[in-house]
C-alpha cells in the first residue's frame, strides 16, 4: 500500500501543484511535501503527493521494476 | 554477467554461508510481495527464516472499524471514498464491495484529493474519505484536510484508521513468544520517519534494523547487512535504501502529521490495542473528523471463526499453518484480510507458492 511510483515533473502549477509524467501518462500531483522539487526532476509519488525527490537513473530503474511487479498483479 | 548480477550472486553466497540460526521479519506489504515473488524463501536454508509482520495497513485494520464504516455507508446521503485495497475486506457481515452492489455509494480513489473533488462536485452529499495507511500515507490526508479547511468545503470529512509503524515493532520485539532477530524495515514509511525510531528500537532491544528497498537486489543486501550485524554482535539501525531514504526522513511530512493528527491508542487486528499507535484528527479539526461528525462509537470486535490472521500478522505462524489457508480461504474467496489484500502475507504466499508447497 505504501508503493511509490516515480514520475518526472513536466509542469509546475500554482498552489504547489505539478504535472508529472509516469510512464507516458500525465497526471497532476501535489508537491507540498517536497517544496524543493524542480521542473525536470523525478519524484516518488504516493497517493497523489510527491514524497521524495529521486535521482533520474534510479527512477528509471524503479519504473522498470514496477512494470515487472505489475505483470504479477 | 553484468555487475548487478555478479553483486547479486555475491550477496546470495554471503547470505548462504551464514551458519547461525536467524529469523528476520519484514513489516511492509510491498516487501511481502517482493520476497514472495523473488522465490527467496525457497532458496534460503531452513536456519535463515523470513517472516512477514504487520506491514499491510488493510490487514491490521480492526474488524470493529470495518463494521463501523460498513454501517456508515447504509446512509444514502453518504459517499464513502477509499483506496481500492479496502473494498473486499470482510467485516462481520459484509464488505464495502458487497455494500456497493446493494446500492451504497462507495468509490475508489487514488488520492485523498480525489475525495475532496467528489465533495465539491456533490454538495448535497456528505463525502467521507476512509483514511487508511501508515506514515507514508498520513501526510497526504493531513494536507487534504488543510485544503478542505482553506476552501471551506463543509461536506467533507475523514474517517481515520491511520496507524504508526514503530509502536507495532516495539510490541513485536517485546513479545517473548516471537523469535525475531532483526527487522527488514519498510522503505517508504522510513522516507518519512527517517532512521531515528529504529535506532531507539535497535538499542533498546539489542536487535539490528535495516531500512530496505524493494528490488530483489535491495532485499538481498538488506538481509546480508542484518546477518553481518548479527555475526558481529551489533544492533544498529542502518539504511540500505539510501537512494530514497534520508537519515532525517522527510521533516515536512512529519510536521504535517503532527499538525493535523494526535497519537491515540488503536486496535490492530491480531495485535490488540497498542498505546499511541493510532492517529486521530486533532480537536481543531473536529468538524472534518467523520468519527465525531457522525457520532461513531467503537464497535465490538467479533473474531472470524477459524481465521488465524492475527497469528500470521505477528509472525507466530506461517500462512500455510492456518487451518483455512488454501482450503476455506483463497484469494478468490478470502476469509481473512491477509488473503484479501494483494499485499497480505497469505495472498502473497498463495500466489507465489506452487500448489504442492502450500500445505
Amino acid at each position: 500500500m505504501c508503493l511509490g511510483v516515480p514520475g518526472k515533473i513536466i509542469d509546475l502549477k500554482e498552489n504547489y501543484m505539478a504535472v508529472v509524467d509516469v510512464n507516458g501518462n500525465q497526471t497532476e500531483i501535489s508537491i507540498r511535501l517536497t517544496p524543493e522539487a524542480e521542473l525536470g526532476q523525478y519524484v516518488l509519488i504516493h497517493a497523489g503527493f510527491a514524497m521524495e525527490v529521486v535521482d533520474e537513473t534510479i527512477a528509471l530503474e524503479t519504473m522498470q521494476y514496477l512494470e515487472e511487479m505489475l505483470q504479477y498483479e | 554477467m553484468n555487475n548487478g548480477k555478479k553483486y547479486q550472486q555475491d550477496l546470495l553466497e554471503g547470505i548462504l554461508s551464514a551458519d547461525e540460526n536467524i529469523s528476520l521479519m519484514e513489516v511492509c506489504g510491498t516487501h511481502t510481495m517482493a520476497i514472495a515473488k523473488s522465490g527467496l524463501r525457497q532458496i534460503l536454508p531452513p536456519h535463515i527464516k523470513l517472516l512477514s509482520g504487520p506491514g499491510c495497513p488493510v490487514c491490521v485494520t480492526s474488524q470493529g472499524d470495518i463494521d463501523a464504516i460498513i454501517e456508515l455507508v447504509q446512509n444514502e446521503d453518504i459517499i464513502l471514498v477509499t483506496f481500492g485495497d479496502m473494498m473486499r475486506v470482510p467485516g462481520t457481515r459484509s464488505s464495502l464491495q458487497e455494500e456497493r452492489s446493494q446500492g451504497s455509494d462507495v468509490r475508489v480513489a487514488y488520492s485523498p484529493l480525489d475525495a475532496l473533488r467528489i465533495a465539491r462536485e456533490n454538495p448535497q452529499k456528505e463525502v467521507i474519505f476512509l483514511g487508511i495507511g501508515f506514515e507514508t500515507t498520513t501526510p497526504a490526508v493531513g494536507l487534504t484536510v488543510q485544503q478542505a479547511r482553506e476552501e471551506g468545503v463543509k461536506n467533507f470529512s475523514v474517517f481515520s484508521v491511520h496507524k504508526m509503524v514503530p509502536p507495532a515493532l516495539e510490541l513485536i520485539f517485546s513479545d517473548p513468544e516471537i523469535q525475531v532477530d532483526g527487522l527488514i524495515c519498510p522503505g517508504h514509511v522510513s522516507a518519512v520517519i527517517g532512521v531515528e525510531p529504529y535506532e531507539i528500537l535497535a538499542q533498546k532491544y539489542n536487535r539490528p534494523c535495516v531500512i530496505t528497498g524493494f528490488e530483489t537486489l535491495d532485499i538481498l543486501e538488506g538481509i546480508y547487512m542484518l546477518i553481518k550485524q548479527k555475526q558481529k554482535r551489533q544492533a544498529r539501525a542502518e539504511i540500505q535504501y539510501r537512494r530514497v531514504v534520508k537519515p532525517e526522513g522527510n521533516p515536512v511530512a512529519r510536521e504535517v502529521i503532527a499538525r493535523f493528527f494526535e497519537a491515540v491508542p488503536a486496535r490492530w487486528r491480531g495485535l490488540g490495542v497498542i498505546p499511541d499507535s493510532g492517529l486521530k484528527l486533532r480537536d481543531e479539526y473536529a468538524d472534518l473528523d467523520a468519527r465525531k461528525k457522525f457520532n461513531i462509537t467503537e464497535m465490538e470486535e467479533v473474531p472470524i471463526k477459524g481465521c488465524a490472521c492475527g497469528e500470521v500478522l505477528m509472525g507466530k505462524i506461517m500462512p500455510a499453518e492456518c487451518p483455512l489457508f488454501g482450503r476455506g480461504c483463497t484469494p478468490l474467496q478470502p476469509v481473512g484480510p491477509c488473503m484479501v489484500s494483494h499485499e497480505g502475507s497469505c495472498a502473497a504466499y498463495y500466489r507465489f507458492t506452487p500448489a504442492k508447497g502450500r500445505s
